[in-house]
């Protein structure tokens, strides 16, 4: 469980992170998703007590960060997968970790072999590792002390596409014991294949937070009529009802409804349907660029059609 | 659409967090002590310079050996020319183990398994000494080795004419320069920044404080309280008396003891990135 309240750090007059305020969930993964510079990362130092905060609160397992006795047996933290002595080996800055912890040395092994790095890899220097080897390598010093929490930052930047479905699965898991996982990401599709909770924050405050399905909600219904003519006599119906939409270039309507009542209204409007569904990611990322573009420019970016 | 959604409670998937764990302590000082120890020598960089401690005591030795004059092959040159590199490299320990954390960036590794950063200083601190320490013995040894070989060498008796308590003064001389060393680490967070303010510190400063002494009577006449690098230079013509001490003591408040506070001060406070 990881509590943010009205967290707020300024630099001389510029707010990066203001007044955040949300929690992540036990059995939950959380995304934090925010275009480059939006306040993500220095949240996260905060959360972990590397920045102290100018106000507010950040509690992880229910105590600030530097109250933990041993974080790393609660709270799992990957910050930056290139922070790390580039003279030592995957296997030392590990052994470091589980001497500093108090493991075994044989987690060091269990640890490397959660995350696929193998031996050879292992004793290699940090200088010589891929950007991807050094996320695995920082996912396992993470994971290296069994915790609760996983505080991850960009942890899928510089992974390939089977890298990116790896991780999903190992969070994935890690959720599904209980844990809390709070990973950052400024590209939405890492977020969407492995969050049930979003944070949006741009320009260090928060733009929107609910579960995945809600934000997906949010972007309505997507319907095909079987007949592109009827597409009009089904726009008609919908703003009757109040209900708002937008025209598609290839022939679909976007609605701003839930399925079923999107189907009932083209049922009363008699209006046979070639497709109807939950509008997919591409809402979201619409959503996230709006939002973004919203809090990244003074002046708010056109919506799009009538959903404004 | 709205743009804020407001946060429902969300429905708990999955099983509910695992009980709270009841084996956590704090690690012990002891366990920070020999992991910081560890990466004193676990990197190339790191294992060279204390290497290189023993490597260039043995070249200094034979340098002795090889071009000092047989009369002037006393146990005192031994550990005078042991002495010169092993000041300069004890120091270079005593800011890598610090600034590393911040130039290579492992701190953010460091400060969030070990959240208190003053007990993972000290701990540096207790290494630095040791390091120091041992460096001294083995010199200690290296200038003995020598000295028995010189006189093998040149059939004259050797000479040991370095009695404890200058050895011990030494010893105390090169623990200020791996304090100061610290207080650079410290003060300033990066490697390049604190090794060449080490040299600005022992090279410069002294010289400038010569020829301010030069010209300036009232400053010649506090240099011995006001000049720490003076002051120090006591503890090379054997165990200083009480008021060499006093005025160690009274020079190193600006030039140590108060930028050491105000590091310390820094490195619990600052942001690491």
């Amino acid at each position: 469980m990881i509590d943010v309240t009205a967290l707020t750090k300024t630099y001389g007059a510029h707010r990066a992170v203001d007044d955040l305020t949300f929690t992540a969930r036990p059995g939950r993964v959380t995304g934090f998703l925010g275009p480059n510079g939006a306040g993500k990362s220095t949240a996260m130092r905060m959360m972990v007590g590397l920045t102290p905060p100018t106000s507010g609160t950040a509690t992880v397992c229910g105590r600030r960060f530097a109250d933990l006795p041993n974080p790393p047996r609660e709270v799992g933290v990957l910050l930056d997968a290139s922070a790390q002595h580039a003279g030592r080996t995957g296997r030392e800055i590990l052994t470091i970790a589980a001497r500093t912890i108090g493991l075994p040395i044989s987690r060091v092994g269990e640890s490397l072999e959660q995350v696929s790095l193998t031996a050879t890899e292992a004793d290699r220097r940090v200088r010589h590792y891929s950007l991807g080897m050094r996320q695995r390598l920082g996912i396992a010093a993470a994971l290296i002390g069994d915790p609760d929490v996983l505080i991850l930052d960009e942890p899928a930047n510089g992974l390939d596409p089977a890298g990116i479905r790896w991780m999903r699965d190992v969070l994935r898991e890690f959720s599904q014991r209980g844990g809390t996982v709070l990973l950052s990401s400024h590209l939405l599709g890492e977020i969407e294949v492995v969050a049930d909770d979003i944070v949006v924050i741009g320009h260090g405050r928060i733009v929107a937070q609910g579960t995945k399905a809600e934000l997906l909600a949010g972007a309505g219904t997507f319907v095909v009529p079987a007949d592109p003519a009827d597409a009009a006599t089904l726009v008609r119906a919908c703003t009757d009802a109040g209900v708002e939409v937008v025209r598609d270039s290839d022939g679909g309507l976007r609605v701003e409804a839930e399925a079923p009542a999107v189907g009932r209204l083209a049922h009363r409007a008699d209006v046979p349907l070639a497709q109807l569904r939950a509008a997919d990611g591409a809402g979201l990322e619409e959503m996230f660029l709006q939002l973004t573009a919203d809090t990244q420019r003074e002046t708010p970016a056109p919506l799009r059609g009538a959903a404004a | 659409m709205s743009t804020t959604l407001t946060p429902a409670p969300a429905a708990p998937t999955g099983t509910p967090a695992r009980a709270p764990r009841t084996d956590l302590t704090r690690p012990p000082f002891g366990r920070l002590v020999r992991v910081e120890a560890r990466k004193t020598f676990d990197t190339r960089a790191g294992l060279w310079l204390s290497a290189s401690i023993v490597v260039l005591a043995v070249l200094a030795t034979g340098a002795v050996i090889a071009f000092a004059p047989d009369e002037a092959l006393t146990y005192e040159q031994f550990a005078s020319a042991i002495g010169i590199p092993m000041a300069v490299i004890l120091p270079m320990l005593a800011i890598l183990s610090i600034t590393s954390e911040w130039s290579q960036r492992s701190g953010l590794a460091t400060f969030t398994m070990v959240p208190s950063r003053g007990r993972v200083i000290a701990a540096k601190a207790v290494v630095s000494l040791l390091v120091g320490v041992v460096s001294m013995v083995v010199a200690l040894g290296v200038g003995a080795l020598g000295t028995l070989v010189g006189s093998l060498l040149t059939g004259l008796d050797p000479v040991w004419d370095v009695s404890p308590s200058e050895f011990a003064s030494i010893v105390v001389a090169n623990l200020l320069g791996m304090a100061v060393g610290f207080m650079l680490g410290v003060l300033l967070r990066s490697s390049p920044a604190a090794i060449v303010g080490y040299f600005v510190f022992t090279f410069v400063v002294p010289t400038l404080s010569m020829t301010l002494a030069a010209f300036q009577d009232r400053w010649a006449d506090a240099q011995p309280w006001a000049d720490f690098g003076y002051a120090q230079t006591a503890l090379f013509d054997g165990w200083p008396d009480g008021e060499q001490w006093a005025q160690l003591g009274v020079s190193s408040l600006p030039w140590l003891v108060v930028p050491m506070l105000v590091g310390l001060w820094l490195v619990t406070r600052s942001e690491v990135k």
